[in-house]
Order: structure tokens, then sequence, then C-alpha cells
């Protein structure tokens, strides 16, 4: 009860009551350090009215907040725990929106060789055979699930002092390997993005199972009445508009296009 | 130390701009750290005072607890209002969870402990100067609260700035209970946060040197209108 | 004045410091006027003595029988302590404190405390801190807070212990000024010059007893009791 008088206090004094077109979006880091969230927000506004709040988050953390009800949609990158969200009854259902892909990183001298890679198993396969340095994100996003599959497919357990797990976002763990000259595996945006690139290089890419399709999956309003679901459909058909496609396509980094849109009409 | 004056350097260029980013979240962060200092000091500073003053049984075990919560980590109290507050969560109805009320209910928890325990430490040393003296005045209790709160004044105040200090540097509990919305629930703190995982560390760098001006600024501001530290006054 | 707080019977008080006795029994009447000077070797019960008279010690046996209702006795006196509690306020807010809490308006009590600064010579240092005063003058402003609010009864615990004697003269000058306008003084002193200077009665504690009491002429010239004599002789007492 004082709790609640006293957030009502700070509330009247704060000024913050909420607009009926705000809305909450849950989203991986990755899709917020591509830089592409400030072409599409600005744009959403202008043609649906409708002011998109970011929680950038991992995948992990975004289901979560979608599964409590504190966002009203998710936009994320891992399709196995996607299945098992909606499976629990979360959200309405999922559609592809686009996808982007990842890049394995590393020293510029590329001490593993993983340059002559025909593949990203066999690029592991090498760091790991090396015992070169290798950040992971530990922290349960799609990313870090990415890796996990990679090293499932190459048969490795990757233990030992060369395998540093960090528990952090995209941003921090690349500062990390920046600080120890080590690999990682990160979203070519967040990537191309980052600002401390120190002496690191893209040293592997190109192979389809490096693909990263991005998700937009709705809470469902059954579960919780107080989700927004009528600007969240509205948002639905504006990413999967063409007006999205041109702009998804046609974000450059470096003249690097990112992503790839391949939403299908329903 | 290139970061470093590049940081500086940056900060300049963002406050000479009037940056309207900038503008936003330092707002956002001094309103928020403001207005817990605010609520914290109407609940810490009457609470110290009144346990420094009341005699109880189970006085020293509040006394303690209180100076454990000063340790208090902040992901922690964060984690706990995000339970409280989420929409799954007992106060969900509210629909509080990512507002500038919900870190300002965060920052409240981190630091009225704080700024009851200093009040306390204040007021008590300052009790046992005037015991004597107000009994031998035969003033009331209220009369005795009064000069107590009144004469204490500058030492209740530096426990508020402590809180304050405490609420402006924080980002574990904000983060986790605002969420870092841009145009919402961002300041300073998740600001940098931010910056530094995007590898620009100019830009948190120079928010940094922001924050730090603000802090300073409040606390000038405030002894220059409470008049503590001129010449030979209180 | 209308009705008088004294005089003061004190009936068999006693008090005790975890289970020790530290003082009394003391029966005594405080009555009459003029200055009463406590004396007696450390840790004869002087100060508890004093402080028990004022109502800042817990009495542990006897009583105390005040002329008046209990309720208005505590405002007709006050008391002044070895080492001055000083407000941390200016001279004058010092001063007017007593009368705030009376309920006098702030105005008239900053004019009166003012006024009663002057009389003890601190009236050209009515706004400083009271903390940055010298020793001397600190106790001066103690004393002008006890007699601002005119009190019938004024208790002093050694108030010249630490002064030289420039300020110590000028204290006994405030306090015989008192006592003439009809305040009645009970002070402790270790100083035999200061009791026979100001004393008109003397009462003598010895390990917390009473020992002797008598008008000062008499305790001093001719005391009757061996430990008094070997006081002012100056021999240690064991």
């Amino acid at each position: 009860m004082m709790l609640k008088s006293l957030a009502l206090l700070a509330a009247m004094a704060l000024g913050t009551a909420a607009s009926a077109e705000e809305m909450k979006m849950a989203v991986t880091t990755s899709f917020a350090n591509s830089g592409l969230a400030e072409v599409l927000l600005p744009e959403i506004e202008k043609d649906t009215g409708i002011t998109v709040q970011l929680l950038v988050v991992g995948t992990g953390q975004a289901l979560t907040l979608g599964a409590a009800g504190d966002v009203d949609a998710v936009l994320v990158h891992s399709r196995a725990a996607e299945d098992k969200w909606l499976a629990e009854g979360n959200g309405t259902h999922r559609r592809e929106i686009m996808y982007n892909d990842f890049v394995i990183v590393g020293p510029s001298t590329d001490p593993a060789g993983t340059k002559t890679a025909t593949n990203a198993t066999d690029a592991f396969k090498a760091i790991a055979a090396a015992q070169a340095p290798f950040v992971s994100r530990g922290d349960d996003s799609g990313t870090h699930k990415m890796e996990q599959a990679l090293w499932k497919t190459a048969g490795i357990e990757p233990v030992g002092d060369w395998y540093r797990s960090v528990g952090q976002g995209m941003g921090a763990a690349l500062n990390t390997a920046a600080g120890m000259n080590a690999y990682i595996l990160a979203d070519r945006a967040s990537w191309l993005n980052f600002g401390n690139k120190a002496d690191l290089a893209i040293d592997f890419q190109g192979d389809p199972a490096l693909f990263n399709q991005y998700a937009y999956l709705p809470v469902n309003p059954e579960k919780y009445p107080h989700v927004k679901a009528e600007l969240v459909e509205k948002l639905e058909d504006w990413l999967v508009s063409d007006k999205a496609k041109g702009l998804i396509e046609g974000y450059k980094i470096a003249g690097q296009q990112l992503f790839v849109f391949n939403a299908q009409p329903e | 130390m290139n970061d470093i004056w590049q940081g500086l350097a940056q900060a300049a260029r963002l406050i000479v701009a009037r940056d309207a980013d900038l503008i936003e979240i330092a707002t956002l962060s001094l309103q928020v750290s403001l207005g817990a200092t605010l609520v914290a000091s109407l609940i810490g500073l009457p609470l110290g005072a009144w346990l420094a003053i009341n005699r109880f049984r189970v006085r020293r075990v509040v006394i303690a607890t209180m100076n454990a919560l000063m340790g208090l980590p902040p992901v922690v109290v964060g984690l706990f209002v995000y339970v409280l507050f989420s929409r799954s969560g007992p106060f969900g109805v509210l629909g509080l969870l990512f507002t500038p009320t919900a870190m300002v209910i965060a920052q409240v928890i981190i630091i009225t402990p704080i700024v009851a325990s200093i009040s306390h430490q204040a007021i008590r040393d300052l009790w046992a100067d005037y015991h004597d003296l107000l009994i031998s005045l035969n003033a009331s209790r209220t009369q005795r609260i009064k000069a107590l709160l009144w004469d204490g004044r500058r030492a209740l105040m530096t426990a508020s700035l402590a809180g304050f200090g405490r609420a402006i540097g924080e980002v574990g509990a904000i983060m986790i209970v605002g969420g870092n919305i841009d145009h919402a629930t961002r300041v300073l703190t998740t600001a940098i946060a931010l910056e530094t995982g995007k590898g620009e560390f100019g830009m948190a760098l120079a928010l940094g040197f922001v924050l730090i001006a603000l802090a300073v600024l409040v606390n000038l501001t405030v002894h220059f209108l409470s008049r503590t530290e001129r010449g030979s006054r209180w | 004045m209308v009705s008088t707080i004294l005089p003061l019977t004190v009936e068999n008080i006693a008090l005790r410091r975890r289970g020790r006795r530290i003082l009394g029994p003391i029966s005594w009447q405080l009555g009459g006027t003029g200055i009463t000077v406590l004396m007696g070797p450390n840790g004869s019960g002087k100060t508890s003595f004093l402080r028990a008279m004022h109502g800042l010690e817990r009495i542990s046996d006897g009583r105390l029988h005040w002329s008046a209702p209990i309720d208005q006795t505590r405002a007709r006196q006050s008391f002044v302590f070895q080492t001055p509690i000083l407000m941390r306020r200016s001279v004058v807010d010092c001063i007017a404190y007593p009368l705030l809490l009376d309920g006098v308006s702030r105005r008239i009590a900053r004019d009166r405390a003012a006024e009663a600064a002057t009389q003890v010579g601190l009236a050209a240092m009515l706004d400083q801190p009271a903390q940055l005063l010298s020793g001397g003058e600190k106790q001066k402003l103690a004393l002008a807070r006890a007699l601002v609010r005119g009190p019938e009864l004024l208790f002093l615990d050694e108030p010249c212990a630490n002064l030289d004697g420039r300020s110590t003269s000028d204290i006994e000058k405030i306090l015989l000024a008192a006592r003439d306008a009809g305040t009645r003084i009970v002070m402790s002193t270790h100083n035999l010059g200061q009791a026979r200077r100001l004393a008109d009665d003397v009462l003598f504690l010895y390990v917390g007893q009473l020992v002797e009491f008598g008008p000062a002429s008499r305790v001093l010239q001719t005391p009757a009791t061996p430990e008094m004599t070997a006081f002012i002789k100056g021999d240690l007492l064991p």
C-alpha cells in the first residue's frame, strides 16, 4: 500500500502517463547495435503513429519479458527457443522478417588458420585445435545459442584456458575479445558498428550455417489483456511491407548490406 | 589516455551544441535521482533521528539491519522491484515497469538505508552533546527533536547528498526496472553502459564527464543555497 | 515573583551507579538567599549532588520537596555546566533559545538575548558562532543563557575550573550581580579563594556525605570537622 501510494506520488511528480500510441518491444542487442532500429523507428512513427519503445536485451531475457507480459512483442533470433516459447502459450504466432549473418572475428594474423576453412564448423575445429583464445557470450543469447550449435556440430566440448565465457552482451564481449586479441562469434552488424576493433578482423564468413533469422512474436493478449494487440498488429503489417523491405535492404554500413528481407506475405 | 581527451572534447562539444538527446537523458537522470533523494530523505531523515533518540527493545537489530542494507547490491534491488512490478507480479496492474517511476522506487530502496544511517549517526552524536542542556532547559520532546534536526541540518544535508550521489551514479537497478528505453527511461548511467557496449569509449567517457559535472553542480547548488560553506557559519 | 519554588528540602537522597552508592544519604534544606558554595575533593559527589537537585540524575533513595508544584520548578531554575554545552548557533541565538522554548516571539527573544549578552560582555560578538568563542567567553555565554529567563535558582558546576584569572573575575562579578538581584545560587568549586570571595554558606562533601554546612565566615575560619580542617589547610585527604 505504502509502495503504491509512493509510486503514484512519484508518477504525478514526473508526469509519466503513458500515451495510447506507445508500445514496448524487446529486441536483441545485435539488432539494436546494428543501428537499423534508428532508421526504422522514426519511419514507423511517421507511417503508423506508433512510438515503439525498445528494450534491448539478450534473446533469453527478451522472451522472459514477453512471457511475463512486460512487453507487447519481441523481435529475436533463436528458432528453438522461439518455438518453445510459443508452445507455452506466451505468444500468438511467429513471423519471419529478415536475416543477417554471423562472422568469426579474430586476430588479423589468424593464428588458428580459419581463413582457409571450408565451412564454419571447420573454422571452429581449427580454433579448438590451435587452442587459440576464444571469447564466448555465455549469456543465453541468440548469438550464444548459435555458437553452441556450431561447437556441437563440430563435436567439440569447448573447455580449457583458451575458452573464456564472459556472460555479457555483444558489445562487452567484443571489448573483451579486443583486449585479449581472441576469436569471437559476432553478428555482422554489431561487428561493423563496433568502435573498438583493435587488432581484430573478420577471419571467416559466408557459410549459410551462419545465417541468423529474425522473427517477430506478438505476446498473447489472451494471457495478458493489457497487451496492445492492435498496435502490435499494425507494427507487424508495417514490418512486412515493401516500405520496410526497401529500408532494411538499403541499410548499409561501410558499403555492406547487413540484412536480407525475407518476410512472406500471409 | 587518448580516449580520455577525446571524451572530454566530445563532452564539451555536446554541451556547447546543447545536444537534444543529452539534455533529455541528463534531465531524466536528475529527475529520477532527485525524486528518489526527496522520497528517501522524507523516510530516512526522520527514521534516523527517531532511532537516535528513542530506546526500544529491538533498536540494535534495526540499526544493524539498516547498516547492512547500505551494502545492498543494486542489481538485487532491481531484480526485486522488477519481480514486484512485472505484469505477472503483485503490483503488475499498476503498469509501472519500464517507467521513471519504477526507477525512482528502486533507487529509494537503495538509498534510504544510507540516508537513515548517516542521519542516525549524526543525530546520535548531536543528541549526546545536547542531552543534558535540553533536559536542563526543560525542552519538551517535540522541542528537542526540532532543535536536533535544525542544528543537525548540515549533517542531514550530507546524508541526503550521499544518497543522491549513490542514486545518480547507479546503473544496475535502473537498467533492469527502467529498461534503458530511448526517449523514455534512458538516463546517463544506462547510456554510458550502452555506449561502452558499442565500443564507443569516447562517447561513453563524454557522458561520464557530464555525469560527474552534474553531480558536482547539484552539490554546489545545495551548499550555495544553504550557505553551509560560507565563512565561519555552519 | 508570585510564588517561590524555595525552600527545597532534600530528604535522605542517595545516588547509585551500577549498584554502588556514589552519593548520600544526604538531608539538607536549600532556602534563604545568597550563594552556597559546595566544596570537597574530587569524587566527593559535588557534581552528582548538583545534578541530582536539578533533576538530571535519577535519585535511588529519598526525595526532593519543592515548595511549588513540580511542573513549575523546572522553568524557574537553571544549570551551568563545567564544560559549557553550546548549541551550533550564533551567540545571540544560543542565549535566545530558552526564551523560544517558553513561546516568546523570535524578535523579542533576540532583543532580550542581546541585552543579556551585553550584560556579560559579549555585545561585540552577537552574530558569531558560539563554538568559536574562547573558553571564558563560552562560559559567559552559558551564564547569560542560564540567567535570561530570570531564574529563581541557579546551579553552577565549577564554572571557572578551566579559566584564567581575568575570566574568573568577570564571571564572579556577574554572579554577585545576580545574587544581589535576588537569584539563589548554588555552585561548586575547588578554589578556596573563590569560596572566600563568593560564599555566604559553605557545604562540605566528603566521600558522598555531607560533612559540614554553615555560614562561610565560620566554616572557612573555624571548621568543625577534621576533614574540612585538613582541606582548608591544603592537606591531601585520603
